[in-house]
């Protein structure tokens, strides 16, 4: 993994100028279905799934290492920006910023510093997920009922008593969702890593310059939609352990 | 937790059988030429307050809207910190050391309540001890003594706050304020959000507690009947937090200082005088009792020259079942079941005003009083209520013998 990481594991990528191999038009299994490159190809499917492998992962370490890496860094912003006000605004324009950049242009701009590969397409999701992440969690911290923090105040907890013990755990539902929005988005938009050399399921994706490869693509497809789903089912549970009080039967 | 465990103070050691009574020694709290001016403001919200509460009294602070009540309260444990002067709680000021440590160690209602909707009403209530650093099994038996002590059944501990009805929450709020034994609290307008039938019964409650407890007790509200009922002093506060008047109920009732004073206090002094006694210092009448199964003949008799002219059946245990009616008294033996219900019941410990008041929605002139487990403890009628009002006049030296109604 390390060397996908550090040089870029598609030896003949989309950036690396080389047409994608015609691997997929050599392997006769599937047959005419792959000639005619037909909507999907069952045949082909089974005797060539193992290939999937290695890409779902790579997806799997990308969206894992951008939603962390965004969720340490929000969260801190987002916990600075309580603690000082005047932070909030500045903050949310520049997160605002970079979810805006389109990720691709993000690649090229970051192709100078951080050079092809998993690293550079981790830094432009990481930066895609911030203001996501930044603005649901500032919203469940103003949420907070005022008389709640007053009251925590009051029986004498310290303020950073206050932000772990009462403000955070009453935002959690919200900075939840904020990570189930930003995890489902970052999903989709791994497919893009390839065009910096960064692998996922993009790499089955985009195949070639000019060629579709429809079996392809929908297998890749359906392994990043799945990918999604069980990411945002395991939030979805996490988010219900953590606030057990929002279950209970009024 | 930037704040370490602060030291346990002395009535902390040993909390396994901190009884719910008076054991932390109430302090006197003392403010001395008191100002707070906002920020960004041209007039001090509170002005040169001067003001001795006395240990293990219930002081009221009552004004108008804006006056400063909240920010001369909130002084006492700097969730607002004063502009100059200072407050002593016993002979120590506030300003020394910090101020969350210092909360910690003073009780906070607040109307809001402002529990913690994602902790249980257990863990609201171990707050403060858990913060202090006392252990699992210190807490439990505190939370376990004061669910008790307001009267909430123990399964509640394992519920939410927003399980329960505004006015259990408020018992909750006021046993997570009483959870370390503070010698001081601080209540604003702790009942100014439950509805009337409810805040009646949760200040009986709290004067009830207060009788045992004896906290030194700031109340803040904006309800002169209010003050009136549950305050051993009050403070009469105009805008600017200065005090027009400090002073026991009575004197308040009896000779307010001036115009403003007895402006606030309204015109309806004399009935307001009903809340400065309950019930049950009330001279009742004695009520014609018998039990079923008697005969009705001695019964009969003994109405002649009863003061109440209904006979009420009580049970084995003198609680009231009912008023027997002609017809009842014409079998020979008193029915178990008689024709009309004892209610309304007045609770002995509610104030004058209250059972008056449930008197007038009954359309009865009469009523049987039951005390705390529902024993019959005498008749309530319109006659004594009015003649509480005239006959006295309600003489100072009267009202002095009174006093206060919860003690
Ligand atoms: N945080 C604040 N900043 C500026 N002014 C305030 C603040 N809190 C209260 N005040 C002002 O101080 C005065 C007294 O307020 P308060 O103590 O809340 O009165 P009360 O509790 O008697 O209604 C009011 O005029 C109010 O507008
Ligand atoms: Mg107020």
């Amino acid at each position: 993994m390390s060397s996908w990481v550090a040089d870029g594991w598609l030896a003949d990528g989309w950036l690396a100028g080389a047409a994608v191999s015609s691997d997929f038009f050599r392997d006769r299994s599937g047959g005419g279905c792959i000639q005619e490159n037909k909507l999907f190809c069952p045949d082909w499917a089974i005797n060539n799934l193992d290939r999937y492998s290695d890409p779902t992962l790579q997806h799997l370490v990308l969206v894992v290492s951008a939603v962390a890496a965004g969720f340490v860094i929000a969260f801190s912003l987002a916990v600075l920006a309580h603690r000082h006000r005047f932070l909030s605004s500045p903050f949310l324009a520049a997160t605002g910023v970079l979810y805006t950049i389109p990720s691709i242009s993000f690649f090229f701009l970051l192709l100078p510093i951080t050079g092809r590969g998993a690293v550079t397409a981790i830094i432009a999701l990481t930066a895609f997920t911030l203001q996501i992440i930044f603005r649901n969690m500032t919203t469940g911290l103003r949420n907070v009922p005022p008389e709640v923090t007053e009251a925590a105040r009051g029986v004498g907890l310290t303020a950073t008593q206050v932000l772990w013990k009462v403000e955070i755990p009453l935002a959690m539902p919200e900075i939840i969702a904020g990570l189930r929005i930003a995890t489902v988005s970052t999903v989709a938009l791994a497919t893009l890593a390839v065009f910096a050399n960064g692998g996922g399921l993009g790499a089955e994706i985009v195949t070639g310059s000019n060629i579709t490869f429809k079996t392809g693509i929908i297998i890749a497809g359906s392994i990043a939609i799945l990918m999604a789903i069980v990411f945002d089912a395991l939030l979805l549970l996490t988010g219900r352990l953590l606030a057990p009080w929002k279950r209970v039967a009024l | 937790m930037s704040a370490g465990p602060p030291a346990q103070t002395a009535q902390d050691d040993d909390p396994g059988d901190r009884p719910s009574g008076n054991q932390s020694t109430a302090t006197p709290v003392k403010y001395e030429e008191v100002s707070k001016r906002y920020p960004g403001t041209d007039s001090d919200a509170v002005h040169e307050l001067s003001l001795e509460v006395p240990a293990g009294e219930i002081c009221v602070l009552v004004g108008p809207s804006g006056c400063g009540k909240t920010t001369a309260m909130r002084m006492v444990n700097r969730t607002v910190e004063m502009t100059s002067g200072d407050i002593l709680i016993g002979d120590r000021s506030v300003r020394q050391g910090d101020a969350a440590e210092l909360r910690r160690e003073i009780g906070y209602v607040i109307q809001q309540i402002g529990l913690f909707p994602h902790r249980t009403i257990a863990e609201n209530i171990g707050t403060v001890p858990g913060l202090l650093g006392w252990s699992r099994a210190e807490i439990e038996q505190r939370v376990e003594a004061l669910l008790k002590l307001i009267d909430l059944n123990p399964e509640f501990g394992d519920r939410y706050p927003s399980q329960l009805s505004g006015g259990q929450q408020q018992r909750v709020g006021v046993a997570r304020a009483l959870a370390v034994d503070p010698p001081v609290m601080l209540m604003d307008e702790p009942f100014g959000a439950i509805d009337p039938i409810n805040r009646s019964r949760l200040q009986n409650e709290f004067l009830r507690l207060q009788a045992e407890l004896r906290k030194t007790v700031l109340f803040v509200t904006h309800d002169v009947d209010e003050a009136i009922k549950m305050g051993d002093r009050i403070a009469i506060l105009r805008k600017g937090g200065e005090v027009a008047q400090f002073a026991t109920p009575t004197e308040l009732l009896m000779e307010p200082a001036d115009d403003f004073v007895e402006d606030f206090v309204g015109a309806d002094r004399a009935l307001k005088r009903l809340a400065l006694m309950r019930v049950s210092d009330a001279s009742l009448w004695k009520a014609q009792i018998c039990r079923a199964g008697d005969p009705t003949g001695p019964v009969r008799t003994d109405l002649a020259s009863a003061e109440v002219p209904h006979a009420l059946l009580v049970d084995a245990e003198s609680k009231p079942v009912g008023w027997l009616s002609e017809r009842d008294l014409a079998a020979e033996q008193v029915p178990a079941r008689p024709d009309s219900p004892a209610d309304p019941l007045i609770d002995a410990d509610s104030i004058l005003r209250d059972g008056l008041a449930t008197l007038l929605q009954s359309g009865s002139r009469y009523a049987p009083v039951v005390d705390g487990r529902g024993h019959l403890t005498g008749i309530l009628s319109v006659e004594i209520i009015s003649e509480f009002l005239s006959s006295g006049e309600a003489t100072e030296s009267d009202l002095a013998a009174v006093e206060r109604p919860h003690e």
